[in-house]
């Protein structure tokens, strides 16, 4: 028995590892939104007309809409008066001088394992690291200019490559998509911006760090990639958070473009802060990811590990256009004390010949609830459309929920669509058996939890695989006890 | 090696063991005789530290030191091993991975490096062989799939990879085909060494014909009622359990 008191003793107080505060001097516009705020966003950003008339005409339908209340979520109350929307940490004291990075943020970024310095970039990794609604270094861009492909923050691609960004921004997730879409095209601060030419091979994995440090602040990011005829990418993002007794909102939007014969891969770790051990604060992660594959033969594939937040509300989906194109979602998403995660994908198939993949794996526990939200859509134009779902719930303890809802729409009776799901449990004689072979509980669920997930883990380039790895483990700490 | 005195544990709040002496000495095997509900299975679930029994009464000693304080795990690194009755299966987890984390674990214990994965993929070849388990297997899930023979030739596989001091066999013959008894039987024996002890549960004489214990113990309603040499179980045999309730 006192083994048991000291093991949950123990795990209440560890902390959240990236809960750390960063101190430096950050602007901060005041608390509110409204058309003004908007346009400030704007002006300080130094935006381009068409740009600020996207901005309102989403803020004015924003205006317009309520907060969607279908998913199986307890929502908090938003005040989103009372919640600043910019934050930019790179402010020094001296305006006159050239912007440089506070060593602080170095700091910060390196606690995190982020490498700033490109000479200490061993991995041979492009990062863009964003904190707050700033993105403060990105890293090989000239090496990667050479050929050809941009990767910069999506301020600098609106100065540099206007007419890129207005040619497809909106084009995938439009501002009228949904409450949280509309929110973000009004107030997005930052984000990054990627566009690999035709038949280019982008020679390293490409990988935005997104961080929120400043009080009060939400995070309104916003991703655009764009994959021309025949070029590949393989591009990763992780998010950490600090610890905050009040929630703080990330509401972000991802556009992925990938033309005929293009491949994307895009992997995420996401590791916002969950809240404490009685459900208090937390990230709200409210997020719109959705790829278009537009051109033939295109293939996309979203590879998600979602371990933090108090509430996930994402469904990275995708659009098959293009005819004979190729979509895949795996996901492993753990949600342990009081997290919430109602996530999956949507599958819409409109070219002919179009297979879509989904690999699903919900892992809860304490008093969490996890579910899995899914829609394959077969047009009538997909002639021969295949999907496989597969989605499988893990329960750790009886105090947790798993929850499964797989919708499907088919128009064309050529489609072979198939759907599989399982629930299972982590049983007290798993880890009795693995205590006995000396292997302890809290490694025991590690080693059953890895087994479990390794279909989707597997899929996420090496160095993310490690520390997925790692991170599922550190998630369910305390979980059985 | 292990001294149990006056043992008294129960089951959600039934007791079961009501009081159990046994002393087993290095190099012995003591083979644990009786009828289903003796209390068997818990005396050896209640030696390995399994979080169901509760144990009221009396003490376990092993090697000197006080068993019962010690967590399920740091009980197998001190060398006691079960072959369960019945082996979980755990699905997705690998046998390599499994029994990396258990042998590391292990020799973290004992103040030793991780195996390397080279010397490790070695270990487990030549223990293999001693059970004649397939390669297959041993890349597979633990327990996975595995018929009922397979479950257990993988119990003592693992107890070659650990090797522990004491071992308890747990009905490891329920179950086994003559071939596979024998396979099972004789790597034990191959493991064996005047430093290790066994205690084997069993309802059989079969297994004890390759096992050759020193004693055979007699084990009813939570007590041993009996103990003595081989000839012990040979009696049980031919005459079943009665003839023994009847002297209490």
């Amino acid at each position: 028995m006192e083994d048991k008191n000291s093991f949950v003793r123990q795990v209440a107080e560890k902390k959240y590892e990236f809960g750390f505060t960063t101190d430096v001097q950050t602007e901060i516009i005041e608390k509110g939104l409204s058309e003004d705020v908007v346009r400030l966003i704007s002006q300080k950003k130094d935006e381009p007309d068409w740009l600020l008339e996207f901005r309102l005409k989403a803020f004015r339908y924003w205006q317009t809409q309520e907060a969607p209340t279908w998913g199986h979520l307890k929502m908090p109350e938003i005040d989103y008066q009372d919640i600043s929307y910019y934050a930019d940490p790179t402010v020094k004291k001296n305006q006159d001088a050239p912007k440089e990075i506070d060593p602080e943020l170095m700091k910060t970024f390196d606690k995190l394992g982020i490498p700033l310095e490109e000479r200490m970039a061993l991995s041979g990794m492009a990062v863009d690291a964003v904190m707050d609604s700033v993105s403060v270094k990105t890293t090989f861009t000239e090496k990667l200019q050479e050929k050809g492909i941009i990767f910069c923050s999506i301020s600098e691609a609106v100065k540099n490559h206007p007419e890129l960004v207005r040619q497809y921004l909106g084009t995938v997730v439009p501002y009228r998509d949904n409450y949280f879409a509309a929110l973000n095209s009004a107030v997005f601060s930052d984000g990054s911006f990627v566009y690999i030419p035709k038949g280019v091979r982008c020679p390293m994995e490409l990988s935005t760090y997104f961080r929120i440090n400043a009080r009060g602040t939400g995070q309104f990011e916003r991703t655009l990639i764009v994959c021309d005829d025949d070029a590949y990418v393989s591009y990763l993002e992780g998010c950490t958070a600090p610890m905050r007794d009040e929630n703080q909102l990330h509401a972000a939007i991802v556009e992925i473009v990938v033309m005929k014969n293009a491949e994307v891969k895009y992997s995420t770790v996401q590791n916002w802060y969950p809240g404490d051990s009685e459900g208090k604060g937390g990230v709200l992660n409210l997020v719109t990811k959705r790829g278009h594959l537009r051109g033939e033969n295109s293939r996309l594939s979203w590879t998600q590990v979602e371990t933090g937040s108090a509430i996930t509300w994402k469904y990275p989906s995708c659009v098959l256009s293009g005819d004979g194109s190729q979509a895949e979602f795996y996901s492993v998403a753990v949600t342990n004390n009081f997290q919430q995660a109602d996530t999956g994908t949507k599958m819409i198939h409109i070219g002919k010949n179009t297979k879509s993949t989904i690999i699903s794996k919900g892992i809860s526990a304490g008093k969490s609830q996890n579910s899995y939200r899914g829609l394959v859509r077969v047009a009538p134009t997909a002639e021969n459309a295949r999907n496989y779902s597969s989605c499988d719930s893990l329960l750790l303890g009886s105090s947790c929920g798993a929850h499964t809802f797989p919708y499907m729409d088919v128009q064309n009776e050529s489609a072979i669509i198939e759907h599989e799901a399982t629930t299972s449990k982590i049983s007290e004689d798993q880890l009795f058996y693995c205590n006995q072979r000396g292997i302890d509980t809290e490694d025991a669920v590690g080693l059953i939890v890895n087994g479990y997930a390794k279909d989707v883990i597997n899929k996420l380039p090496m160095e993310f695989a490690v520390e997925a790895q790692k991170l599922l483990g550190v998630s369910l700490e305390g979980s059985v006890g | 090696m292990l001294e149990i005195i006056d043992l008294h544990a129960s089951i959600n709040g039934k007791e079961i063991l009501k009081g159990i002496n046994l002393t087993v000495r290095e190099g012995e095997v003591h083979a644990l005789m009786g009828q289903n509900g003796a209390g068997k299975s818990t005396l050896s679930n209640v030696i390995v530290g399994h979080p169901s029994y509760e144990v009221t009464q009396g003490k376990i000693l092993f090697n000197g030191k006080d068993l019962l304080e010690l967590k399920p795990e740091d009980r197998a690194h001190e060398g006691i091993f079960l072959s369960f009755q019945q082996p979980v299966e755990i699905p997705g987890v690998s046998m390599v991975n499994f029994m990396r984390a258990a042998l590391n674990a292990k020799r973290k214990y004992q103040g030793l490096e991780p195996l390397s994965a080279g010397d490790f993929l070695k270990l487990m070849r030549e223990k293999r062989r001693i059970v004649e388990l397939d390669n297959k297997l041993a890349n597979r899930s633990v327990n996975e799939g595995f018929s009922g023979g397979e479950k257990k030739r993988n119990e003592i596989f693992q107890m070659a990879m650990l090797e522990p001091t004491l071992s308890i066999l747990d009905e490891t013959d329920s179950g086994l085909d003559v071939d596979a008894l024998r396979i099972v039987a004789e790597g034990f024996n191959k493991l064996r060494t005047p430093q290790t002890s066994a205690i084997v549960i069993t309802h059989y004489q079969r297994l004890l014909d390759y096992l050759k214990p020193d004693v055979v113990h007699v084990l009813l309603d939570g007590r041993i009622v009996k103990t003595a040499g081989p000839e012990l179980a040979f009696e049980i045999e031919k005459r079943g359990f009665d003839w023994i309730k009847e002297e209490q």
